[in-house]
């Protein structure tokens, strides 16, 4: 018999109705994993108290037949989001011991849909880092590790790590440069940035405003869509919701690909691309031909601009968000002589490595002299980038990428330590669907020649999650990848 | 455009953060290794092009201005490192 863990949230859904198990003895299974699989470091607080209690409510429900499409379901909350007297720190010491006196739009939506949450999960300091190395909690080790200890990528490692050990039935993510993709892809699981403005940025911590978006981060596609459905809808907390309807993203998966035009950008294939993912890609081209898609060739002319533009851009919004820690209302306090000390002081111990390069690159595009020249022309980059999409969705319905150009690389590693740029390199094919606010989904699709997971990247119209979630679900049957790690 | 030590210094203070003396000469060069590689932007053409500030097409939208969530005092000083009198307290400003 298949291990409650193992289960799919639409498997579990089922089961719970069917009175198969119950909502505490499935929250209890999740709960052993999590103690069994502490080696990851995937959560940062456990919560099993809250959980036992939401899930006995849970089963109440059940019995009453009163209960919501995610009734039961225990799940991970990623470290960014706040949630109600429970510890919310971004994994960063500036907000040591910080609880949250109000719930997250996103969170609150699933917990009004019957979710039980399990804990808190690992991240990079304020979402920023592509390993989960800049945790002030340490980094999180991917699961599918074996001599080595590898990274589960970033920022939301310890969401796909967890997803990934079947350490709870999905998590929640936040993407501001490919932070749900890119973990998502090292780990092996399915992962979801919908349209900017789908999901309310209430409650969530800042990193960069017009960038930052929710997702859900799960065992396949299915999941993706039942998730997505509950996080997503207008809020009016967050002035950038969109007021659009939001489809049954569920409905949209088996749906016949026949005739969709797929878009296969030059740009995303440069010279030097590791063989095995150039493969890989070519592999899933190859699936939706033969389910009688057509394979167009299109091409986004300013993908290469798209990182020093978008490494302008977030840290500028960075450095203007976090300015808001300075000791006096919630988290670290280190005092000084006078208040400008205390400021200092509190910010230069709070914060880490990454997140003062950061907050020092946004503070130097935005002073006087260098805005015009950095972050002005940024910005005007930022339309052109977005206009290729705008232009390239005028031949073709969605754009097959690969996610990254690597695979999970060891915890630690030298080339990314000694020089912040080549960490950030990991980001190329993910940065630019942030930057013109588009959907986009990656999902495992095989493995490389050492075993560890590959994944694929599908970029949909804005507000096009359907013709994601449709063309999915074809690839996941054709690429039958297996799914979790015993 | 390169940047020198007086300039790290001085974008430490406007970001309030102190940077050892050692550690200045590492984070000038830091910098600009950033600033080199960005500046690949200046390659693209960008004339008559409007800077893009949001990608929501839609305009911000009015509402009342009314209180929402009133009275919430003690909630919003619980997490206060320092709080006295229903005030958040910091370090003496005026002699």
């Amino acid at each position: 018999m298949t291990k409650l863990t193992e289960l799919t949230i639409a498997q579990a859904r089922d089961a719970l109705k069917k009175k198969e198990f119950s909502a505490v003895e499935l929250t209890k299974a999740y709960i052993d994993e999590m103690d069994n699989k502490r080696k990851f470091n995937a959560y940062v607080l456990e919560t099993p108290d809250v959980a036992l209690a939401q899930a006995q409510k849970s089963d109440e429900k059940y019995a009453h037949g009163t209960n919501g499409v995610l009734e039961g379901i225990p799940l991970g909350i990623k470290d960014l989001y706040c949630t109600k007297d429970i510890r919310t720190t971004a994994c960063s010491h500036i907000l040591e011991g910080f609880e949250p006196q109000y719930e997250s739009t996103v969170t609150s939506k699933l917990l009004n849909a019957g979710a039980c949450f399990l804990g808190k999960l690992n991240m990079d300091e304020f979402a920023m880092g592509g390993s989960n190395e800049t945790s002030y909690y340490g980094p999180v080790v991917n699961p599918w590790s074996k001599d080595v200890p590898l990274v589960a990528g970033g920022s939301s490692g310890g969401s796909a790590a967890a997803v990934a050990a079947n350490m709870c039935a999905a998590a929640t993510g936040t993407d501001t440069g490919g932070s749900i993709r890119q973990p998502s892809a090292f780990c092996g699981i399915t992962g979801i940035k919908p349209t900017y403005g789908r999901c309310s940025r209430y409650g969530i911590i800042a990193f960069a405003s017009s960038l930052d978006q929710a997702g859900p981060m799960c065992k396949d596609v299915r999941d993706c869509a039942v998730m997505l459905n509950v996080m997503s809808g207008y809020d009016a907390k967050d002035s950038t919701s969109a007021k659009v309807e939001v489809p049954n993203f569920e409905a949209f998966l088996n749906q016949d690909i026949k005739g969709l035009k797929i878009g296969i950008p030059a740009e995303y294939r440069p010279e030097g691309l590791n063989a095995e993912i150039s493969a890989l890609w070519d592999k899933g081209i190859e699936m939706l031909k033969a389910r009688g898609a057509e394979i167009v060739n299109i091409s986004l002319p300013h993908t290469k601009y798209a990182l020093p533009t978008y490494y302008i851009i977030a840290p500028a919004e960075a450095s203007s968000n976090l300015a808001r820690y300075d000791g006096v209302r919630y988290g670290l306090r280190i005092n000084g002589k006078s208040l400008d000390d205390m400021y200092i002081n509190t910010r230069t111990e709070g914060f880490g490595k990454e997140v003062k390069r950061r907050i020092m690159v946004g503070t130097y595009v935005l002073s006087a002299g260098y805005y015009d020249a950095y972050y002005l022309k940024a910005q005007k980059v930022r339309r052109l980038i977005r206009q290729d999409f705008i232009n390239a969705f005028e031949k073709c319905d969605i754009i097959l990428t690969p996610t990254s150009p690597v695979t999970a690389f060891p915890i630690g590693d030298k080339s990314m330590q000694e020089n912040p740029i080549n960490m950030w390199l990991n980001d190329v094919f993910t940065v630019s669907v942030n930057l013109a606010g588009l959907p986009a989904m990656s999902l495992p699709m095989g493995l490389s020649h050492d075993g560890l997971p590959l994944g694929l990247q599908l970029i949909g119209k804005a507000f096009d999650e359907g013709t994601i979630f449709k063309t999915a679900s074809a690839l996941e049957q054709d690429a039958a990848f297996r799914k979790g790690i015993k | 455009m390169a940047i020198d030590k007086e300039t790290v210094k001085k974008i430490a203070f406007l970001s309030h953060l102190k940077i050892d003396d050692d550690k200045i000469e590492e984070t000038e060069d830091e910098f600009n290794k950033i600033l080199n590689w960005v500046e690949q932007l200046s390659e693209v053409n960008t004339d008559g092009v409007e800077p893009l500030v949001s990608v929501n097409d839609t305009n911000l939208t009015l509402r009342q201005d009314v209180v929402t969530e009133g009275n919430q005092a003690d909630a919003v000083l619980k997490n206060a490192p320092q709080a006295q009198y229903g005030y958040f307290t910091v370090p003496k400003v005026v002699e």
